[in-house]
């Protein structure tokens, strides 16, 4: 028989731990979607209802507060993923001066503290007499999502083979032929990668959101605000069913993936 | 650099890069601009901010352009105590988080790579957290814990060790996937013990992953304000110094103290990186 080996078993069983760790808050939040309203507070357990998923805009503001973190989400990565993209190319393609600089800027955003980040562009409304509100706040997660859709997507321009686009050339492409029907095309999956990525950041950020958003409200601040006096079941129910379309997402695109490697590994 | 391995591993490929002034300007432009306008100009406004002085007319929240290095005294002697706090809170959470994650990610990367079945349900279960709001998750917890926990040290830490795990695990699991595992036959071919393949093999050529992997959780721990604030995991002795940044600059509008605390965050921060890296010989990784 052999025998029991603790170095064998110690991976799997932390590992486990880790997961159940990581997924009991999940679960927790899951469940409470399902709890039955008496008072305020979404703390203790009251009894099953369906009630809070067939209204789920039924608390004050909640449906108003998602709205704007999908809308932010949305402008946020779009700005950013065609700003961060056409840096990434620039930095794997191109040698020029100042660029181990840029590099650097880029790279700084990730490096600073949010609260730093969040402090310095309200600093710098304040002197601008800007007024704070969701335009600020897409200027601000702009800034920060930039940085990571540039580190995305450069791996991926890194990747590719320029043979595939001197061959497109010889063919007399034009410049522009061969970027929008073989370059972008190719760097596809890098940047939907990068776009998924920055909605996450966006769509999930609190701290810098909390220091430029003024009066307007996001989903994260939504909660924040009303942690105090007992966040409403709805909550629950719309961060369940982001978290339920993204991993069908995931999926999909996961499927996908394995289901057209499959057809090439025939071919 | 390290954060690279944060967007999984591609193959580099030989590129002949070019020069092509106009091109490069017209795609770097835009976004460096935008850089320049809504991240280093705001640096620099944090900077001069720190600096400020109370206005005459002493309004709530008027400051005027002037040079008081003496608000970083101010702030240091009024909330050392704060700054201290959030870099233990960080360090240990930073540990506690790497000895639960090195596991997960070495299961996921390497004992479960012969099914990649497997290995994608427990990715998905890795990156499920960042799909719902940190804030419910952090509230989650504060109904499992018994409420005897609430308001300690512990519970902060407990909380910024769950926040930033799957971040950890993703850069760490990138370096575990491209480890050869031939390199570990070869290992215990040669008659080294389980433990001296792994000290000797996989924990240098995993190091870039842990690099990262620590890096990306303790920078936004030690700036945290949630998880430690009073609604949340925190009580009334584990305020860190986000919170107090974000009470100074949003309710008493003392912005000069907020910025100063800011730029101090930041520096000490940039040490402690700086000798890490260079400790770590990771140098060639960022």
């Amino acid at each position: 028989m052999k025998k029991f080996s603790l170095g064998k078993a110690f991976v799997p069983v932390v590992g486990a731990i880790g997961l159940i760790y990581l997924l009991l808050p999940i679960a927790h939040v899951i469940l409470f979607s399902f709890n039955e309203k008496r008072g305020r507070n979404n703390i203790i357990w009251n009894g099953f209802t369906l009630a809070n998923w067939q209204n789920p805009c039924g608390a004050p503001q909640v449906c108003t507060a998602f709205g704007n973190s999908i809308m932010v989400g949305l402008v946020s990565t779009v700005i950013a993923t065609v700003l961060g993209t056409m840096i990434a190319i620039a930095l794997v393609r191109y040698r020029f001066k100042f660029r181990s600089t840029i590099s650097l800027l880029l790279f700084t955003p990730m490096a600073t503290p949010e609260v730093v980040l969040g402090a310095g562009l309200a600093a710098q409304f304040l002197l601008a007499g800007v007024e704070k509100g969701l335009g600020t706040v897409i200027l601000a997660h702009v800034m920060f999502c930039i940085s990571y859709v540039v580190v995305a997507v450069k791996a991926r321009v890194a990747s590719l083979n320029p043979a595939i686009e001197e061959a497109g050339r010889d063919l007399y492409a034009s410049p522009g032929q061969v970027f929008w029907r073989i370059t972008l095309p190719m760097l596809m999956p890098g940047i939907i990668g990068a776009a998924l990525l920055s909605f996450a950041l966006s769509f999930d950020d609190f701290i810098i959101t909390n220091f430029n958003s003024g009066t307007a409200t996001t989903f994260p601040k939504f909660i924040y605000v009303s942690a105090l006096k007992g966040v409403p079941a709805q909550a629950n129910v719309l961060a369940s069913i982001v978290l339920i379309g993204a991993l069908l997402l995931v999926i999909i695109v996961q499927s996908v993936n394995i289901s057209r490697q499959k057809k090439l590994a025939t071919r | 650099m390290a954060f690279t391995a944060f967007s999984g591993n591609t193959k580099a490929v030989e590129q002949h890069p070019r020069r092509q002034g106009w091109v490069v300007l017209l795609l770097l432009a835009p976004g460096i601009a935008y850089m320049l306008l809504f991240f280093v100009a705001p640096f620099i406004q944090l900077a001069l901010t720190a600096l400020q002085a109370p206005a005459a007319s002493g309004g709530i929240g008027q400051y005027v352009a002037a040079l008081e290095f003496g608000n970083y005294w101010t702030a240091l002697s009024e909330y050392w105590p704060h700054l201290v706090r959030s870099f233990i809170y960080a360090l240990t959470a930073t540990i506690i988080g790497l000895l639960i994650s090195y596991p997960l990610a070495y299961l996921i990367g390497v004992k479960v790579r012969s099914k990649p079945m497997l290995q994608g349900i427990l990715l998905i279960l890795v990156v499920a957290p960042f799909f719902i709001s940190m804030l419910l998750r952090t509230l989650a917890w504060k109904s499992i814990l018994p409420s005897e926990l609430i308001g300690t040290h512990f519970s902060v830490i407990f909380g910024l060790v769950y926040n930033f795990i799957p971040f950890m695990v993703l850069p760490m699991f990138a370096s575990l996937q491209a480890l050869d595992l031939r390199l570990l036959e070869a290992g215990s071919d040669l008659y080294a013990s389980p433990v001296t393949t792994f000290r000797r093999v996989t924990l240098p050529l995993s190091m870039p992953g842990i690099v990262s992997g620590t890096l990306l959780s303790f920078i936004p721990m030690s700036g945290d304000y949630v998880v430690a604030s009073r609604e949340f995991l925190g009580g009334t002795s584990t305020a860190m110094i986000g919170n107090v940044i974000e009470s100074n600059f949003l309710q008493t509008q003392n912005y000069p103290m907020a910025a100063a605390l800011s730029i101090m965050l930041m520096v000490i921060i940039l040490i402690m990186i700086a000798t890490y890296v260079r400790k770590s010989g990771a140098e060639d990784l960022l």
